[in-house]
């Protein structure tokens, strides 16, 4: 039995609605409980911010674009080297870290949990293998349906049921966490060059359109209880004029479950585009985010872009080509059989660059339009609008006018007639920042229930202590402060233990895997349905036996049943 | 007892619908897996324990005393090299990295001897390729670029290209079409549409060339280019255009002659450029059963594919000067780990020089060239044999290979972990 007391925290629990108390925290065997012996050991937080761990609910840190990521980037290795120390690892890279380097970094920063945003299904091995040298965070892969065949005669053959049953076959046997749809349509289109330009455009041979997928597969997701909603990634990404298509693919989604949203968007920065071309781009900021505003059921993340060097990796393939022609720097693409595709470039974001502001301007919009907090969670898609080291100085623009005024006096000069954001006078509070980076991510991924992104009794004890008087700290006026505190925590615990104290990782983690076992009927079975398997035999090149990830891949295994609707 | 979907671990294909059929503990027959394969499965003559070299006479000791031999042998070193790593599974691989983090030494594979341009030329221009089921499935058109399947990856043709049944394809063999660029007809030229018959060297203009027409600047071509004529230049670049789906798989016969690197960068550029007409991908064909794998785990683990030196305490890459080949050719290397390779028949003379006058353990199933430059060598369990674990195909797509046979052999994993586990016992600066 270890026990631990955090004595004279600062605590923002949005979950719990503890806001700005000074309180204890009593922690034993991992979890957070109501008190401990006089024997337990005593953290003194000071009074600091105290929070639940962060909550990343959309990065790409593992899997087989990652990692060609860092593959073909050696000068992004070269540019942020660390060396074995204590009980941490080398590290190197900036934009694509190797897995020692995002755990350290996120860990660090007091993130706890991360979720992988793209696994294609028959690479899922790669994602756990690395997973497992990610040792201070517990992990989740959402998993690629985009361009699954089954998937697409299913939906052509009007059969829902049909399509909840691949998907959680799949589920079960890559352990994945949720379904992502990524440019549904575009990716198969792209495996012969093409793409789909937006919802109504036919998938080629399969003949069915994104909004029929989109519907289609949001619907199977609830039939299978999934704890996650559907995690879209809207077709015609980075194009101007593409938030009409963003609308209408919101458009498509009902409200299905009590508990939470039925859509989760992601990086809608990159799908909040106005203009007819790169002439007269501008943001759409303000319609989406009064769509979001009136629709509960729609959940989304930021996608903030911030300026500098990074990389890009999307399974979103034919979107990367197109960009690739714009920068003209270097292009991976890997087209996954029968499932999804993917893409990889590196980019540069200039303040200089007209285009490149105005999206930098776009994610904070969305945030600052969003009402609530809860509609709209903190992300980079890292590292694709920025590597997730940069959160700390995204919050301090979110909490200050007079930051976002700074900045924005360094960018290009035309920016103020395309965008609201000079407008927009609200500062987010610390309470606000606690639900976009923790509470309404746990929230989202429907995992508050298992313990995650709250402190009460039972839960978790994944808890960031980070060095900021809130009483002390004016985040109007003390940016830089309000940087440095997120930057780096005074305490980070995980599962009870201290495994980061002031940018030192000091142990290994207990990190988990969560991953969903939808149980269904047994006429539902695709393991066991005839035509799943001769379809499967013949045009996959790995056999049916070998495709599921086996129990050694988990280190330690979280599996969350469901029970179907089939 | 029949074990089935098995998988084969001797080439980067990793064919894993093998069926091999075990009785009292003997692998009597297989099934589906080419020459190559049949013959890992059958075995070979494996030594039944670690032997130590003592004067000129082997003698036999424990596990025990030859990991503490391989772990004091490592300790004491100031410039170890941990080499080889494509002949077993990624567990292992991971362990090596963490070892070589340890002890500040060097980590290659044995991509720097085959596959290491391939990876140069995509750090510089990146990589569009696919898994092999997207060529297997859509391809209309495919090209051997310096590679001979038939030879090296004798089912590469029935399980993916030109005998395999594909989903957009009505019959498969007559809708294909098989392109070979070499420069001598091999087996693969024999079974092609169209053979490409370059000169020595001629690659790289070749390939300058087959852009220029694909780019409209057919009149700037000569009427022969390295051997070819214009006239077949333009018909494969026609014929690449046309394509619906197109896919380049090359081997050492680009990577290692003339031009090296440039040679696939030049390639990859090509392909780039077709992907403006119709869509083109291109892969290496890689050789061993998981090299590829090798290169995977370093980069998660390290960020770079191969050639990681720890001397620094950080990853430290630079190719040329980190790689294996190097390091012995300066004789900078003082004590070596072989794991899952077979350097002694691959490596230039002088390093093999070095390799002599210094310790090497080897961990390897079998005795093989390298054997006679050991100190110690340590038998371990055969991945996919006799022991579980990750591999990655060509197209890096992981499959865990099945054990079918049960042995007291330790895996690579097993040994190199006591290795590791006694290293870390020792007090650190
Ligand atoms: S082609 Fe390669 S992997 Fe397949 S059976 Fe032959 S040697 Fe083994």
């Amino acid at each position: 039995m270890t026990e631990l007391l955090v004595k004279n925290a600062c605590v923002i629990d949005p979950l719990s609605g503890i806001n700005g108390e000074v309180m204890d925290l009593a922690i034993r065997d991992g979890k957070i409980v109501e008190e401990v012996s006089d024997a337990a050991e005593v953290v003194d937080a000071h009074g600091m911010l105290t929070m639940p761990g962060g909550i990343d609910s959309h990065t790409h840190i593992c899997g087989t674009k990652v990692n060609f990521g860092r593959y073909m980037s050696p000068e992004d290795m070269r540019a942020g080297r660390t060396p074995r120390r204590g009980a941490m690892h080398a590290t190197s890279g900036y934009s694509v870290p190797t897995t020692y380097g995002n755990s350290y970094r996120y860990s660090v920063m007091g993130y706890t949990t991360l979720l992988e945003g793209a696994m294609a299904p028959l690479e899922a091995r790669h994602t756990h293998e690395e997973f497992s040298y990610t040792p201070l965070q517990d992990t989740m892969a959402n998993t690629l349906f985009d361009g699954n065949w089954g998937i697409l005669e299913a939906i052509r053959d009007g059969d829902t049921k049909r399509v909840a049953a691949i998907i959680a076959w799949t589920l079960s046997a890559v352990k994945g966490f949720g379904v992502k749809l990524t440019n549904p349509g575009g990716t198969e289109a792209w495996q012969w060059g093409k793409n789909v330009t937006c919802i109504r455009d036919p998938v080629p041979y399969f003949e069915v359109t994104p909004a029929e997928i989109i519907r289609s597969v949001v619907e199977a997701n609830e039939l299978l209880h999934l704890p996650h909603s559907v995690h879209l990634h809207c077709n015609n990404l980075g194009t101007p004029g593409n938030y009409t298509c963003t609308l209408g693919s919101f458009g498509l989604i009902p409200d299905l479950n009590k508990k939470r949203q039925t859509l989760y968007a992601t990086h809608v920065q990159f799908h909040a585009y106005g203009g007819s071309g790169w002439k007269d781009f501008c943001s759409k900021s303000e319609p989406i985010a009064n769509f979001v505003n009136m629709r509960p059921q729609i959940v989304m993340d930021m996608g903030q872009v911030m300026f500098g060097r990074t990389t890009t990796m999307t399974a979103d393939g034919p979107m990367e080509f197109n960009l690739y022609r714009l920068h003209h720097d270097k292009w991976s693409n890997h087209d996954v059989e029968l499932e999804t595709g993917s893409g990889i470039i590196p980019v540069v974001y200039r303040r200089k660059n007209l285009v490149n502001s105005i999206m930098w301007a776009i994610g904070l919009e969305l945030a600052l339009l969003t009402k609530s907090p809860w509609q709209c969670l903190l992300t980079t898609d890292n590292p694709n609008g920025a590597p997730f080291v940069k959160y700390p100085e995204i919050i301090a623009l979110l909490m200050s006018k007079r930051y976002r005024d700074a900045e924005f006096a360094t960018i290009h000069p035309d920016t103020g007639s395309r965008v609201p954001l000079p407008a927009i006078e609200r500062e987010l509070d610390w309470h606000e920042i606690a639900v976009m980076t923790r509470a309404g991510a746990a929230r989202a991924l429907g995992i508050q229930d298992l313990g995650k992104g709250h402190l009460a009794p039972g839960a978790d004890a994944d808890v960031a202590i980070y060095p900021l008087k809130i009483d002390e700290v004016d985040p109007s006026a003390e940016y830089q402060r309000v940087i440095d505190g997120f930057s780096r925590t005074e305490y980070t615990i995980k599962r009870g233990r201290v495994v980061a104290r002031r940018g030192e990782c000091l142990v290994d983690g207990s990190n988990a895997t969560f991953w969903v076992a939808p149980k269904v009927s047994e006429a539902y079975d695709m393991g066991k349905d005839p035509d799943f398997i001769e379809k499967f035999d013949r045009y996959y090149t790995v056999r049916m036996r070998n495709y599921p990830v086996q129990d050694e891949y988990l280190t330690r295994s979280r599996c969350i049943e469901t029970e179907a609707d089939l | 007892m029949i074990v089935k979907d098995a998988v084969c671990p001797f080439c980067g294909c990793l064919c894993d619908d093998i069926e091999v059929e075990v009785e009292g503990n003997r692998v009597v027959a297989v099934t589906n897996a080419c020459e190559l394969g049949m013959t890992k499965f059958m075995g070979e003559k494996r030594l039944k324990n670690p032997i130590l070299r003592v004067e000129n006479e082997w003698k036999d000791i424990t596990y025990d005393e030859a990991i503490r031999y391989a772990a004091d042998m490592l300790l004491s070193a100031e410039r170890p090299l941990l080499y080889g790593w494509s002949g077993t599974h990624g567990e292992a691989q991971c362990v090596g990295v963490h070892m070589a983090e340890l002890i500040h030494g060097v980590i290659d594979n044995t991509s720097s001897v085959c596959h290491g341009p391939s990876i140069l030329a995509i750090q510089e221009v990146g990589h569009p390729g696919c898994t092999l089921g997207v060529v297997k499935n859509r391809a209309d058109l495919v090209i051997y670029w310096g590679s001979n399947p038939i030879d090296a990856h004798p089912r590469h043709l029935s399980r993916y290209t030109r005998y395999a049944e594909g989903f957009f394809l009505e019959n498969a063999f007559r809708d294909r079409k098989v392109i070979v660029v070499d420069v001598r007809k091999t087996e693969t030229a024999n079974i092609a549409d169209e053979f490409v018959q370059i000169k020595p060297g001629g690659d790289y203009a070749v390939l300058s060339a087959l852009r220029a027409i694909v780019q409209g600047k057919t009149d700037t071509i000569p009427r022969t280019v390295a051997g070819v004529t214009r006239e077949q230049l333009i018909r494969v670049a026609n014929l690449c255009k046309s394509a619906k789906f197109g896919a380049v798989y090359f081997g050492l016969g680009l990577t290692m002659t003339q031009g090296k690197y440039k040679n696939i960068r030049n390639a990859i550029e090509f392909i780039s450029e077709l992907n403006r007409h119709t869509k083109f991908t291109i892969s290496a064909m890689r050789g061993h059963y998981n090299v590829y794998g090798s290169n995977e785990v370093n980069t998660w683990m390290t960020g770079y594919p191969f050639g990681i030196d720890f001397s620094r305490g950080i990853a430290f890459y630079n190719p040329g000067e980190t790689t294996a080949v190097d390091i012995l050719a300066r004789k900078e290397c003082d004590a070596a780990l072989i794991v899952g390779s077979d350097p002694a028949a691959h490596f230039p003379r002088k390093c093999l020089e070095h390799l002599a006058e210094i310790p090497v353990v080897q961990l390897d199933p079998y005795p093989n060239a390298t054997t006679a430059f050991c100190n110690v060598q340590i038998p371990v369990a055969v991945t996919g044999i006799d022991a579980e674990g990750t591999a990655y195909r060509m197209d890096g797509v992981p499959i865990r290979t099945r054990r079918v046979l049960s042995t007291d052999y330790l895996s690579d994993e097993e040994v190199l972990s006591r290795m590791y586990a006694l290293m870390q016992e020792e007090p650190r600066p």
